[in-house]
């Protein structure tokens, strides 16, 4: 289709901050989604940050129910989801409400008219009729109402559809004002639209023609005298997609599984924010990957035990409340010392806590999460994409040295997209399961499941192999046989094997490398999963502004690699920003014996880099 | 690179089948765990089945100890959750033969939603319930099988709980293969395991076992000989519902099942319950003689096979939804999974 275009000015932004804002039911996730797509297409570095209410249909018009959806689209390198929006789409008065602070000064309020009547007003908690788009409270920002309700059923005008359908369409509407407003061609949303409605023409032509209304809305309406373009950003030179972190980890973990040659299951029960893996994952059956729907937290770890024992990758996932579940399990999984990969999606806690928000306050619960000594290697990403590769990694470890290990994500890198350069198969590592190697004929010899090689791992005999049948189960077994053994002397030496198994892990991964920043001086911020983008952002500005600061993002938190001490011994100060009470800043002050400062913020919300960046300007003064 | 199919490919058989393994059996002397042993024992011994193809999966307590002892794959898994670990086991290796030992307090107290959901599921394993009524392996306490008022360690004035029927619940799950047993009827549980062996599908064997030390002669009225013929009813596919040595029968009454004196004629074979194992309205009413033996005019506890029908695995449900994606959709391409559906291109 082809879109008209009339001349107006255009203005040229290096990166754009906007922020969807409605109710949880008018399609704002969707709308942001497309929007990120097309900027990811069109060229421009993305990172995005869905944030949504627990509530699936929250009370209409209440500030309970905001869904938002920011996105950072820019002709640079972008790290993070943004500080501060420039753009603030809002569906209803509930939405600019909630989101107002948000606003850059002297930024643009697109508000849907419509959701600024009586009843919105006083639901949005805007009292004595106080209406913001017309009180004068607004005068700091560029404010541009439009009833979109009425336009979207204007366009569809004539359409057999019912009123509750057109409204549906709004969301459409505002997507094709915004792609007007970019610069940029419907091609892209119209063909997502095609795929998604393809068997329903009646809606397929009334989400098209929404679309297309805003943009000529756009392209029409004489209070919009400027349009902006961000031109695309020099990535580096490759092949890309978009992909969010559940995505990426999703991917990563199939990829492991195929570079090891084996069949996958996934033993899962539904949670927020973890579920999205479970439905990507059912979506790849032809790789081999068995779903299992469990009936409990607890199943779905010891399916994936019976599954990685009958000689398939095991591998459950959940978010805080469900891993408080699979503790027992995880102990089971390190004694019989199988593979099994563990994904922690966290959210906010304690308890239900905060299902839809993110937070990294399961860090101790990894670490030291089970009863006995059970170390288990633990990873974390750091940003959407990283979830492929640590997956991946998580799966490599897991099964090249027969261990579970946990990987964590959390909720803001778990639903944020960024563009990825994805890999070519070939160009993975491979992976090799240790199988114990099969009986010949004539061998009389006792085959011991728990003999050890050089790393500390013992063969994998699967069900099925001749002359290699053997116990094993949860209770200590003594050294070499697994037979049963309550001797004094061998738990303390198994105790010991199992922890120098997990601790020559981290010897085979990557020294320690900075992110970026100096090597040597005045601070060194210390991060750990998805505070990546904020920290990078924010030390990348205080090196421009001179300062001497460096920036080490942990991937592999347990065991910690030896150098770690080494490497933070060079700076004169140490800052560990995190979204807890300073779970990593423990670890490290114990193992280290280092008087590091914590950053933390536990509100359900990523950092901002000013707010890093503030703090971090604060302790050099100090 | 070797992968887990070619590993199994290259593995060879056995020269001798003994299913014992080398580890000392250390259940209480005289427990009723010896016997049911022997007769699984016994049973593989005669179908030959070769042992690498056999797993074993427990959870915890004292039956869970089973697969120590027998040369096969075992694991000894954590409390209540073994079913959890077959589901997984057999969605990946549907070939192999499972068997899962558990007991009161593992299966319906700890495990009880795990079971429940694997008998719905119909999950190819020969489940055996060891059945005492206590918790043994905690030294004592009552288990969701014990009666009303069992006094115990933790319950000095009598339990307060209802107990579990399991038979019942098993069957309320969808349950495709019912049975009970004893350890004191060798014969008789031999029989039931092999029907349970040969059937596809969750097999759930309720075995009544005696636990010497802390619940002796818990099932006492149904193994002794001055009482078994009384108490007990053997229940045969075709064949009427008869006990006390062939005095008496079982009629139903519409849907009550009533006791009929055959010596005294109040009714012939022909007015009898004629079993059926593939009728599930009367396997309901079967579970449901339950009654407390102390009572006159008590039913007698049936035991036997009560109840089969065929109702396709999960694991085959699985493997063939697998099948049909690669058959749909061509065998997975790492290649255009990492792709997706939209790319673009810099440089």
């Amino acid at each position: 289709m082809e879109t008209p275009t009339r001349t107006k000015t255009v203005e040229e932004r290096r990166n754009v901050v906007i922020l969807f804002a409605g109710d949880s039911g008018d399609g704002i996730q969707l709308t942001g989604a497309q929007f990120t797509d097309t900027n990811a297409l069109f060229g421009n570095d993305v990172s995005t940050f869905p944030n949504f209410p627990a509530e699936i249909r929250a009370p209409i018009g209440t500030m309970a129910g905001v869904s938002g959806y920011q996105l950072h689209f820019g002709s640079v390198e972008l790290f993070t989801a943004g500080d501060q929006c420039d753009v603030l789409v809002v569906m209803n008065a509930a939405a600019l409400r909630a989101n107002i602070s948000k606003l850059k000064l002297g930024g643009t309020v697109i508000a849907n008219s419509d959701g600024f009547d009586a009843r919105n007003l006083r639901l949005a908690g805007y009292i004595d009729q106080q209406d913001p788009l017309t009180d004068g409270t607004l005068t700091n920002y560029t404010v541009h109402a439009v009833d979109v309700t009425k336009m979207t059923r204007n366009a569809l005008e004539g359409m057999t559809l019912g009123m509750k359908e057109k409204d549906r369409c709004k969301n459409m509407f505002v997507l094709g004002f915004v792609n007007w407003m970019f610069s940029r061609s419907l091609a892209n949303s119209e063909k997502f639209l095609e795929g998604k409605f393809g068997r329903k023409p009646e809606l397929l032509e009334a989400n098209k023609k929404a679309l297309l209304a805003g943009y000529n809305y756009g392209d029409t309406s004489e209070t919009f005298t400027t349009r902006f373009e961000v031109k695309p950003a020099p990535m580096p030179k490759g092949n890309y997609r978009s992909i969010t972190g559940n995505q990426g980890t999703a991917l990563g973990l199939i990829a492991g599984a195929q570079k090891a040659g084996l069949d996958m299951f996934y033993g899962s029960y539904p949670i927020t924010p973890a579920s999205d893996i479970l439905h990507e994952l059912a979506k790849h059956k032809n790789f081999g990957v068995k779903t299992f729907q469990a009936e409990d937290e607890i199943a779905a770890i010891c399916s994936a035990i019976g599954a990685s024992y009958g000689g398939a990758l095991g591998v459950t996932a959940s978010s805080g409340p469900g891993i408080a579940l699979k503790g027992e399990a995880m102990g089971l999984a390190f004694m019989l010392e199988i593979p099994l990969v563990i994904v922690n999606v966290q959210r906010g806690g304690p308890s239900t806590g905060l299902p839809t928000k993110t937070e990294q306050a399961d860090l101790f619960q990894a670490v030291h999460g089970r009863n006995g000594e059970a170390p288990i290697p633990v990873l974390a990403a750091s940003s959407p994409t990283d979830c492929f590769e640590m997956a991946f990694e998580a799966v490599r470890i897991a099964v090249e040295h027969m261990t579970p290990v946990i990987l964590l994500t959390d909720g803001y890198i778990a639903n944020g997209a960024e563009p990825w350069r994805f890999p070519e198969a070939k160009d993975l590592k491979p992976i090799t399961p240790p199988f114990a190697k099969p009986k010949v004929a004539g061998d009389m010899e006792k085959f011991l499941p728990y003999l050890r090689d050089e790393n500390g791992v013992r063969p994998w005999a699967i069900p099925g192999m001749a002359g290699l049948q053997h116990r094993i189960g949860g209770i200590e077994k003594e050294d070499g046989t697994g037979n049963i053994s309550y001797e004094p002397l061998n738990h303390e030496k198994m105790v010991r094997l199992r922890a120098d198994k997990v601790r020559k892990v981290v010897e085979g991964v990557p020294p320690l490398d900075l992110s970026n920043g100096v090597d040597s001086g005045d601070l060194l911020i210390l991060g750990w999963g998805s505070t990546y983008g904020a920290i990078k952002t924010a030390v990348n500005e205080m090196c421009a502004e001179g300062h001497c600061v460096g920036h080490l993002h942990l991937r592999y938190l347990f065991p910690f690699r030896k150098e770690l001490g080494e490497i933070i011994s060079r700076y004169k100060r140490v800052l560990i920003p995190e979204m807890n009470s300073g779970q990593m800043r423990q670890l490290i002050r114990a193992e280290f014996l280092v008087d590091a400062r914590g950053l933390n913020k536990i509100q359900g919300m990523p950092f901002t880099a000013a707010e890093i960046k503030v703090a971090a300007t604060e302790f050099l003064k100090q | 690179m070797t992968t887990a199919t070619e590993v199994l490919n290259g593995s060879i058989p056995p020269a001798k089948l003994d299913y014992a393994s080398d580890q000392e059996v250390r259940w209480c002397p005289g427990c009723g765990d010896y016997s049911i042993l022997k007769q699984v024992e016994t049973i593989l011994k005669e179908q030959g089945k070769p042992k690498e193809e056999i797993v074993f999966i427990s959870g915890i307590g004292c039956s869970s100890r089973f697969p120590y002892y027998l040369d096969t794959y075992g694991m000894h898994s954590i409390h209540g959750r073994a079913p959890a670990i077959v589901s997984g086991l057999r969605a990946v290796r549907p070939q192999l033969s499972v068997w899962m030992i558990t007991g009161d307090g593992d299966s319906l107290s700890i495990g009880g939603n795990h079971l429940i959901h694997l008998l719905r599921r119909n999950v190819d394993v020969n489940v055996l319930l060891f059945n005492n009524e206590i918790y043994g392996l905690t030294k004592g306490q009552y288990s969701p099988t014990s009666p009303e008022g069992a006094v115990t360690k933790s319950t000095p004035m009598g339990s307060v709980d209802h107990p579990f029927n399991p038979l019942a619940l098993c069957k309320g799950a969808d349950a495709t293969f019912i049975a009970r047993a004893m350890d004191r009827d060798p014969k008789q549980l031999r029989e039931v395991l092999v029907k349970a062996d040969a059937h596809r599908g969750t097999s759930l064997i309720e075995i009544y076992q005696n636990c010497n030390v802390f619940n002796d002669g818990a099932f006492e009225v149904f193994t002794e000989k001055a009482t078994k013929p009384f108490h007990t009813l053997f229940v045969e596919h075709g064949k009427p519902l008869v006990f006390a040595n062939g005095t008496k029968g079982i009629k139903l009454d519409g849907m009550t099942p009533v006791i009929v004196d055959l010596a005294a004629g109040e009714a012939s074979l022909e007015d009898l319950w004629i079993h059926d194992e593939r009728d599930s309205f009367k396997a309901s009413i079967l579970v449901r003689l339950f009654d407390d033996q102390g009572h006159e005019g008590a039913m007698p506890r049936p035991f036997g096979v009560f109840y089969i029908t065929e109702r396709s695995t999960v694991e085959s449900r699985i493997n063939a939804q697998v099948e049909q994606s690669k058959q749909k959709r061509g065998v997975g391409d790492l290649d255009a999974l990492l792709r997706g559906e939209r790319t673009w291109t810099i440089g």
